[in-house]
């Protein structure tokens, strides 16, 4: 390892300008002609659009236009789609409704958006849409997702009868049956799945560019896919042909999934740029206006029953799900509470017999997607608090029921669908268990006893799936595109290095790590390295940054492209030092030839494949090589969490004392990077288990939809984390890598409330653990 | 939203009675009313200006009296739009019961409100409710005291 090789802690390159206020996101892009759009959005729920009556807008100072969901469907724009297939058990593919990008027939939540107007500055156009005036016949609303499957429930959408998109399995029943029949001890949970708002610090925005003279769009957005972008927006929504949009995403201020999806509002803007006769137009969001449209998280509602033998050996594990997916189906919503959620019910444990059933339902709500961790939180934390509620039922110690039951041998094929690749639980388990005092942990009841403090701990042993995904297998179970992705590398000729890359960096610091990789390789210093992502123009193709992938996948992709590089210069140096080429070794910035004092810059052996003055006969010139990576395996990092915590009986308030994580995620390039992935991710799963919830009422009005109401987690609500990682090495890609980027947020809720439940001594608690909450639970 | 109330009105029955049902009364009493026009014999068009947390906003709606029980009870139900800040609708039942030649004016009001007011201000709906139903019933005593008194 270089001083900024792999391994090291370089500080991140990009925080100069993020820190110094210079980062450029979408809403700091401005040009000439640029006009505004505000939506009218509705207010109801559910409600059938009589008429719109846009007169009084259309005369007010600076409008342009006021366009309507008639209109854009008229003018060929597609619906909205869903990118991933998912059929019932009995064969049917999902029952899928309508999404058109503004309403045209019926709104079907609250912040619905019906019509949009554009004006030439921001106050006319929110003015303008206030004068929009539509008249709605209000229609019956349900926003609880078992409700809505029952008799005499509002409809929403023809195609979902009882408001059922798909009913599905997965795992073989009847032999899960029998084993829980033959079971010494079944354990049963129902819980609960907190439904939650994402909260980018950066809000969505669109900016549109339309160039009448070459019939070309531009779309500076808020994405963390770019290219999915632009693929999705030309061939589904017919907005412009590929090679005529360029999606760029510039700097982009946090995403937790909710810019993977193309909403409405890049849509309505790109179409709105041309129809309106103006050279761009521009939409960025209010906070409250993200609160009712970023796709929210979570909100599943499960009843579970595992069984064990007379040796506490898990016999079978049966799970059924209601996942809420919102009034419409959101781009990946559909693979969330399936393929990413119960594909990953067996958690590190040895469960010969699994077999889950997942209703998903449409309800009146804001649609749901993925949110950091999409899926594995939700079976992380039903798995979790399973086997801390089963140690509690059965009398015996939660950490020596969990490794009783640990999958020690690898690979290892679940009964759904993973074959974990490698691991060792144990050494996670030992870990986190030395780093909490987990033996010590009595004497600690016992003082904050006599302080009149109700303390409890518990723990989560999490595995997760990253890495998404080798193409033909996701193909095979529905996903509509391929999960590989893309690099290229071109070496200047003095020797600097840019590296494209289809990923995307939205707060990751691929600006930084990747750059290590180049600095391991050839011993150039990170500065003399350039990373270019986000736009459509400068790289080819890539598929962006989600589900933990772009160390994965996306650095695995940069490796093969680093290869190639390598090799070739090796070719060329061998031939200038009149050396063999299995001699030449790269190091420091020199090329040496092994055993003698034969040596080269590195920047003369660049400039020799530029000045092209001596290559091996028939090389081209260049150094420059691209490369596709397609996984061969999802990843598998996993860890152990412990958490640790007090509560005042008298007023509900809980401290967080104590939370260790010991995460094994192979490979790691910048420890230091990781460890901010894990503290963000950790704060994240506390404040969804303690604070976050976003809440409907019977009519479907959404109640949080500011930061009066929608509790955030702070730094105050925090202890200082102790985080440490193991490494064993992930065999399917070229480095070892498994990510790092959601497992905090996956292991930690069920940690919380594993040692909350544990300080109450009450079970029934839900997420979020309020002090309101927590104090009904102490005081029945 | 539910709530619930009382005052007690230092005049009888009946003179209670013809006060709630006179526009201009009504207008007077209903706090941040600009407007209200009679449409019908019992129905009504009003604005009414409102601030619920940071909410502000001009409500135009419809208003109309029904199941009038003479000198009873009636039921009042309303629905307004306010703009981009939501819609609010709603009634309320008002019965007036003798009490030693006073008039007790006993109110059930139940709401609903949606878009932004439902948004930002929920929880202030139920006290900013309360605040609103008390300040009408003190203008009422208050006006309809002055009138007998005139």
């Amino acid at each position: 390892m270089g001083m900024e090789g792999i391994g090291a802690k370089v500080l991140r390159k990009e925080d100069k300008r993020f820190i110094t206020g210079k980062g450029k996101y979408t809403d700091d892009h401005k040009v000439a002609g640029m006009q505004y759009a505000a939506f009218v959005r509705s207010p109801h729920a559910h409600a059938r659009i009589k008429g719109i009556d846009k007169s009084a807008a259309e005369s007010m100072p600076g409008v342009t236009a006021v366009l309507d969901g008639k209109q854009l469907t008229g003018d060929g724009i597609g619906n909205i789609i869903c990118g991933w297939m998912i059929h019932s058990k009995d064969g049917s593919p999902m029952n899928m409704g309508a999404w058109s990008a503004l309403a045209t027939e019926h709104v079907r939540y609250v912040g619905d958006a019906a019509a949009v107007v554009i004006a030439e500055s921001q106050s006319e156009a929110k003015a303008a849409a206030e004068a929009v005036s539509i008249d709605y016949e209000v229609l019956p609303a349900v926003v609880d997702a078992v409700k809505a499957m029952g008799d005499g429930a509002p409809q929403l959408h023809p195609e979902a009868a009882n408001n059922i998109i798909y009913d599905w399995e997965i795992g073989d029943e009847a032999p899960t049956d029998a084993a829980l029949a033959g079971s010494a001890k079944i354990v049963e949970l129902d819980i609960t799945n907190n439904r939650l708002s994402p909260n980018p610090m950066e809000p969505r925005s669109a900016l549109a560019l339309y160039d009448e003279a070459e019939d070309h769009y531009t779309l500076y957005t808020t994405s963390q896919n770019p290219h999915v972008a632009r693929l999705v927006l030309s061939a589904f929504y017919q907005v412009a042909p590929e090679h005529k949009l360029r999606v760029i995403a510039p700097d982009v201020g946090g995403g937790f999934g909710s810019k993977i999806y193309i909403y409405p509002e890049e849509i309505v803007c790109l179409w709105a740029a041309k129809r309106a006769g103006v050279p761009a137009v521009k939409w960025t969001s209010e906070r409250t206006e993200a609160f009712l449209t970023d796709a929210h998280g979570r909100d599943h509602i499960t009843k579970a029953k595992m069984g064990f033998d007379a040796n506490n050996k898990i016999t079978g594990f049966k799970v059924e799900t209601v996942a809420n997916l919102g009034a419409y189906m959101s781009l990946f919503s559909s693979s969330v509470p399936t393929y990413l959620y119960a594909t990953l019910l067996s958690g590190q444990y040895n469960i010969a017999n699994i077999h889950c059933n997942v209703k998903t339902v449409y309800t009146n709500t804001t649609p749901v997607d993925a949110y950091r961790g999409a899926g594995r939180p939700e079976a992380t934390y039903v798995v979790e608090r399973m086997m801390e509620t089963a140690a509690r039922e059965l009398g015996v110690d939660p950490a020596e029921l969990r490794r009783a039951n640990f999958v020690t041998e690898f690979p290892h094929q679940t009964p759904v669908i993973m074959a974990y690749d490698a691991g060792d639980y144990s050494a996670s388990l030992d870990a986190a268990m030395a780093a909490s005092d987990y033996a010590g942990f009595a004497a600690r009841r016992a003082d904050a006893e006599s302080r009149g403090k109700l303390r409890g701990i518990g723990m989560s042993c999490y595995i997760e799936a990253c890495g998404i995904a080798p193409s033909a297998a996701v193909g095979s179970l529905g996903a509509g595109v391929g999960l590989w992705e893309s690099a290229e590398v071109r070496v200047n000729p003095v020797g600097t290095v840019e590296i494209l890359t289809g990923s995307h960096s939205h707060g990751q610091g691929h600006e930084t790590t990747f750059t290590q990789l180049v600095s391991d390789r050839f011993g150039v210093p990170t500065d003399n390295v350039q990373i270019v992502h986000g736009d459509t123009d400068k790289v080819q193709f890539g598929m962006g940054t989600y589900g933990s992938r772009s160390g994965a996948v996306g650095m695995s992709a940069i490796v093969k492209a680093l290869d190639k590089v390598e090799a070739k210069a090796k070719k060329i140096a061998a031939h200038m030092l009149e050396a063999d080429e299995g001699d030449i070794v790269i190091e420091n910035g020199e090329v040496t030839v092994a055993g003698t004092d034969k040596k080269l810059g590195w920047h003369e052996v660049c400039l020799g494949a530029y000045t092209g003055h001596n290559l091996p006969d028939g090389m081209e010139p260049g150094l420059k090589e691209g490369a596709f990576y397609d996984p061969t395996n999802f990843t598998f990092p996993a860890g152990c969490y412990i958490c640790e915590v007090e509560v005042d009986p008298e007023t509900g308030v809980t401290d967080v004392i104590q939370f260790v994580a010991a995460d094994d995620f192979g490979k790691i390039i910048n420890p230091m990077i990781v460890e901010g992935q894990v503290h963000g991710g950790i704060a994240q799963g506390i404040g969804q288990a303690m604070m976050e919830h976003a809440i409907y009422d019977d009519e479907g009005q959404l109640l949080t939809a500011s930061y009066m109401d929608y509790q955030m987690p702070r730094a105050g609500d925090l202890p200082s984390f102790k985080v440490s990682t193991s490494e064993t090495l992930c065999p399917g890609n070229p480095l070892g890598m498994k990510g790092c980027g959601e497992a905090g947020a996956i292991g930690s809720p069920p940690a919380f409330m594993n040692a909350i439940t544990d300080a109450i001594s009450n079970n029934t608690l839900a997420m979020p653990a309020t002090p309101q909450r927590v104090w009904a639970a102490i005081n029945g | 939203m539910d709530l619930s109330g009382q005052q007690l009105i230092a005049a009888d029955r009946v003179f209670v009675w013809e006060k709630l049902n006179d526009p201009e009364i009504l207008k007077r009493c209903i706090p941040g009313c600009e407007t209200l026009e009679q449409q019908g014999e019992d129905a009504f068009k009003a604005t009414v200006v409102l601030k619920i947390g940071p909410v502000k906003a001009k409500f135009s709606g419809a208003v109309e009296l029904k199941d009038k029980v003479y000198p009873e009870s009636y039921r009042i139900v309303g629905e307004g739009a306010g703009g981009i800040a939501g819609f609010a609708k709603g009634g309320a039942t008002v019965r007036l019961e003798e009490k030693s030649g006073e008039t007790l004016l006993i109110y059930d009001v139940d709401a609903q409100v949606g878009g932004k007011i439902a948004q930002l201000g929920s929880r202030l709906i139920k006290s900013t409710s309360a605040k609103l139903a008390k300040q009408f019933f003190a203008k009422f005593d208050e006006v309809v005291l002055s009138e007998i008194n005139a």
